[in-house]
């Protein structure tokens, strides 16, 4: 009795208890270590509290689990609607778990409104959480907006030289991304009457939404938009180097490892699940842009000469790879789309922690300003070199499993798509292993080099989990896999409903 | 066209009540008792103000005008009590112009908290300035109850005279009296517009009722002077409500006049002349006027916001997304009846709580002589006093329209009713607004965070009257965005009630109630 109680309000509890923690800390005075300690705590406790939610989850199960529905707003009829399926629990897990460690790897190198920066971190934690809990169309924008002011912050004002433009640029792409979207939802509520995902889905594929035949194409690019900017697919782009290497270490972490997952999530609940016959209909232009993202993105990042920037470019290529999965509509391709953005949650948060640490002592993220660590920094090239190697795509590492799973998927889908985004994964090592003979390589280059720090307690509990967790993810995907797997079947359904339709005329 | 004989028959009801019932009621003075209550009280500063000496009687006086704006809302709550018409068909007391009351009176009572630091440091007299809050509160509040177009351009006058005076009230300052007369020349001129138009509707129907002129105009072919004297109504109203291509007076005359009455003039005069025109667009009701208001949304929304990115002093800034935010108001009024009205009410309420309290801020920071409104100024304003930083934060945040603020709601229902209409590409236009908007805003945030201060700017501590006023702000801000369906419910009430008794002497064939029935 008592874990169906907790059932029902454990997904509040979870988004909340950040927040809560957050106006905590408002009331703090401003002892550093204190913050510090607290925001620790909470961010594990969310983390601890989150854990019910795989534990307790019906992997057999198909549909949304924890639901809570309560009327938030009776006209406007908006519902605070929460629940979770095989696609968003582990998007969920993912913010959770790698909060705490951006809150260790922020320890030492956050020293000015050290308040400030937790309570920013905190409130972001929520917002993120919500996006991937909320099944109300307005609950889920509301978190969407959410996300932004905090993030915005945390880059212009902890952020490097020129945080300001980073931010503002950040900003303006994301805000002017989502007003379609908005737009869009105001569409299909005037028509449904309803904000409810499940509500409006049973609806559209009943065919009871007037008008919708006509509207349906630029309600697809409504939302499509939001989320391409966000992901970001190629055109859209060109916020994210700028954001990332301006932000704070523990901005990037949060910025790569789940703000570009909610564009993909977005694609995936919402232009999948309610426009199937569309998604289809422009599958192929979105697969070549995700074609050329996956490409494009790799080579850009060959020839960067900054370190972040080349993690910048490389997510770009690795979330072509997930919009890649997502519309070659095959069991495979999904799977590993959901996959790959876990995947590249953990070693990209892990390699933005990494340049980080780095920056944190010598202040610049120029690869040539390096060489040759690995002799006075054993235990960061090491651990640099597993998750360097799990971004790569190498076997028994959690990288390799979704791009496989993508690439079979897009190969049934498109033989020509799939044979083209293979050679992303060339291209990845290469830009992956050259780097990181560069840096670590050889003898040390700067003499300065010879005499930095090796990793320091913090960082290595920010690090190792990481890690950990790309080798488990490799070795053991079922862990996943078995309640991704389920879900990503439900949101095939209508397609395969609508491929059939088309076969049998 | 004109000697049509329903027309005629019209014009007799309109006048056999007026002579048969000579004497006005007790009821009918409970239906005007806010606007007695504020009379008497602006009269009681007025008389006051000689007997004291200037420094004890800014203390006194402000309280006494404080009062006043109490009493005004307890009156409002006896008067809501007594709903129906009064004065032979003038005035009108029903949810809409409740809600009216209450929000004009309530934003007059919060000016008059943020004044009482602005009246010592910029050493201005106060009787004066409180009794013409007071008397510019009872024009204000008169136009949202009156249904007799008449009436309302006496209300009208009666709050525009009393702003164009308090516009001027930085005596010493040349902005400020050039903002004086530049309000006054153009105010007359609009109000003018209004009149004309007033006239002109008396010549198309034979009355100057609302409800009779709507019941009028849906018996029959609609005269071709009731379309031009609706035209002429809007650019009065238009001017009032700065809705482009009227707005070009409003960043000059921001800048000038100081900077509570800048907060008070871009919400209550505002609120109250869209009061008017709710009542004009969706009770009198000629079609057609949806274009006018289409195009005078678009340019409004565009022309504020491209407006306020170049701008470099906070008062021009906010000048100008004043505009931008009428502009949002009047997307609601293309819309379907019960729901745009209710989404333009739930705005002005949201606008005014957050322009409140974003020119609140800006008038403490601006010091003596108003010194410091440049966005120079405001660097580094996060760091040196960061309660006032993130105070107008939320404020600014508010106006981009981010979730948990009204602003956000407010947009939301405004855009929401925009779409129900099928007005999609006014929606899109105004989302991509909004989302241009954001930038300016943000500029500001970002300057006050993001740089670092280079000149001394000092920063007193803010009074507890402020304090009051601020938190009141932020309050109602806040409680608009976590819990808007109360407001909501009582806006589409009131407004349900507005449109349905024009509708109830609708005949249902009526090709005109189709146009702005909901579908």
């Amino acid at each position: 009795m008592s874990t169906d109680n907790l059932s029902s309000i454990i997904l509040t509890l979870v988004t909340l208890t950040p927040l809560a923690g957050a106006l905590l800390l408002m009331l703090f005075p401003r002892r550093d270590r204190d913050i510090r300690v607290f925001a620790l705590v909470i961010s594990l406790l969310t983390f601890i509290l989150s854990l019910h939610l795989p534990v307790y989850f019906h992997r057999a199960q198909t549909g949304f689990q924890f639901e809570i529905d309560r009327q938030w707003v009776s006209r406007p009829n908006i519902h605070y609607h929460m629940g979770v399926d095989g696609i968003s629990l582990w998007l969920v897990v993912l913010t959770t778990f790698l909060t705490p460690l951006c809150v260790l790897i922020s320890w030492k190198s956050v020293h000015d409104r050290v308040k400030e920066f937790f309570i920013l971190l905190l409130i972001m934690e929520t917002a993120l959480i919500g996006v991937f809990t909320s099944l109300d169309l307005f609950l889920f924008y509301f978190f969407w907006e959410a996300t932004l002011i905090p993030m915005a912050l945390l880059i212009g004002i902890f952020g490097h030289e020129r945080k300001v433009y980073a931010a503002v640029k950040f900003f303006m792409y994301t805000m002017i991304g989502s007003v379609f979207m908005l737009a869009a939802i105001l569409w299909l509520y005037a028509h449904t009457g309803s904000f409810d995902f499940v509500v409006i889905r049973e609806q559209i594929m009943s065919g009871a939404v007037p008008n919708f035949a006509a509207a349906g194409q630029w309600l697809f690019l409504g939302f499509f938009l939001a989320f391409a900017v966000k992901v970001p697919l190629f055109p859209f782009h060109t916020w994210l180097p700028d954001a990332h290497v301006e932000a704070p270490t523990a901005g990037s972490v949060l910025l790569a490892g789940v703000l570009l997952k909610m564009g993909t999530y977005g694609l995936l609940r919402f232009n999948l699940g309610l426009f199937p016959e569309q998604s289809r209909y422009n599958a192929p232009w979105v697969m070549t842009l995700a074609l050329i993202g996956i490409i494009y993105g790799a080579l850009v990042a060959m020839v960067q000469p900054n370190m972040k920037k080349l993690i910048a470019y490389s997510s770009v290529s690795h979330l072509g790879f997930v919009v890649l999965g997502i519309f070659s509509f095959t069991q495979a391709g999904l799977n590993g789309a959901m996959f790959v953005m876990l995947a590249h949650g953990i070693s990209t948060g892990g390699l933005f922690m990494l340049a980080g640490i780095m920056h944190e002592r010598r202040h610049t993220y120029e690869i040539s300003e390096f060489g040759g660590l690995a002799s006075p920094m054993p235990v960061y090239a090491a651990s640099y070199l597993v998750i360097v190697l799990a971004s790569a795509g190498l076997p028994l590492l959690n990288g390799f499993i979704g791009e496989f799973l993508v690439l079979s998927g897009a190969f049934q889908a498109r033989p020509i798509f799939g044979i083209l985004a293979a050679t992303g994964v060339i291209w990845s090592s290469i830009y992956l292993l050259w780097m990181y003979q560069r840096v670590f390589y050889g003898k040390v280059t700067h003499a300065v080099n010879n005499s930095l720090d090796d990793l320091s307690g913090f960082e290595k509990w920010a690090v190792w989990p990481c890690a950990a967790a790309a080798l488990v993810m490799g070795v053991a995907p079922i862990l996943w896999l078995a309640a991704i797997d389920p879900a990503v079947q439900t949101a095939l359904t209508p397609l395969a409903r609508i491929a059939s339709r088309v076969v049998g005329q | 066209m004109i000697t049509h004989p329903a027309i005629a028959e019209t014009v007799m009801a309109s006048l056999v009540p007026a002579y048969s019932q000579t004497l006005p009621q007790g009821a009918d003075y409970v239906r005007i008792l806010p606007e007695i209550v504020l009379s008497i009280f602006g009269m009681i500063v007025m008389l006051l103000e000689p007997l004291l000496d200037e420094k004890t009687g800014q203390k006194i006086l402000g309280v006494i005008a404080l009062v006043g704006a109490l009493a005004g809302i307890g009156a409002t709550w006896f008067m809501a009590q007594a709903p129906g018409l009064a004065f032979w068909n003038m005035v009108q007391v029903d949810g809409f112009s409740v809600f009216f009351h209450f929000l004009i009176i309530a934003i007059t009572g919060v000016v008059i908290l943020s004044s009482y630091e602005y009246m010592a440091v910029q050493r201005i007299r106060a009787g004066e300035y409180y009794a013409l809050a007071l008397f510019g509160a009872v024009g204000m509040v008169l136009m949202s109850s009156a249904v007799e177009l008449v009436l309302i351009f006496i209300a009208l006058e009666i709050s525009s005279i009393a702003s164009y005076v308090l516009t001027g009230f930085r005596r010493h300052a040349a902005t400020s009296a050039e903002a004086s007369l530049k309000y006054f020349l153009l105010g007359s001129f609009a109000t003018a517009f209004f009149l004309y138009g007033v006239a002109m509707m008396f010549g198309a129907t034979g009355s100057t009722n609302i409800d009779q002129i709507g019941g009028a105009l849906q018996m029959g072919r609609i005269p071709l002077l009731a379309f031009v004297a609706v035209a002429f109504m809007f650019v009065g109203l238009g001017f009032k409500v700065a809705a482009a291509p009227f707005h070009i007076w409003t960043p000059d005359v921001y800048e000038g006049a100081p900077a509570p009455i800048v907060g008070l003039m871009s919400t209550a005069p505002k609120a109250a002349a869209f009061a008017v025109l709710l009542r004009i667009v969706f009770v009198i009701n000629v079609p057609g006027t949806i274009w006018l208001i289409w195009v005078a949304a678009a340019l409004s929304m565009t022309l504020g916001n491209v407006g306020a990115l170049v701008q470099n002093n906070v008062k021009r800034l906010l000048a100008y997304s004043s505009i931008a935010h009428a502009g949002y108001v009047l997307v609601a009024f293309a819309a379907a009846p019960v729901l745009g009205s209710s989404a333009a009410m739930f705005y002005l309420a949201s606008y005014a709580a957050m322009n409140l309290g974003a020119f609140a801020v800006v008038s403490h920071f601006a010091n003596a002589g108003e010194r410091y409104v440049t966005l120079e100024d405001y660097e580094g304003l996060g760091r040196s006093s960061p309660l006032l930083a993130a105070t107008l934060t939320i404020f600014l945040l508010s106006l981009i329209g981010i979730p948990m603020t009204g602003g956000f709601f407010a947009k939301f229902y405004v855009f929401s009713a925009a779409v129900k209409a099928n007005l999609i590409w006014l929606t899109i236009i105004g989302v991509l607004n909004s989302g241009v908007g954001a930038y300016y805003y943000l500029r500001v945030i970002v300057v006050m965070y993001m740089r670092e201060s280079r000149k001394e700017v000092p920063v007193s501590r803010v009074p507890a009257a402020l304090g009051l006023a601020l938190i009141s702000c932020i309050a109602a801000t806040i409680f608009l965005g976590v819990f808007p369906d109360r407001v909501l419910q009582y806006a589409q009430n009131s407004a349900r009630q507005m449109v349905g008794q024009s509708r109830a002497e609708t005949p249902p064939t009526a090709p005109i109630s189709a146009l702005h029935n909901s579908p």
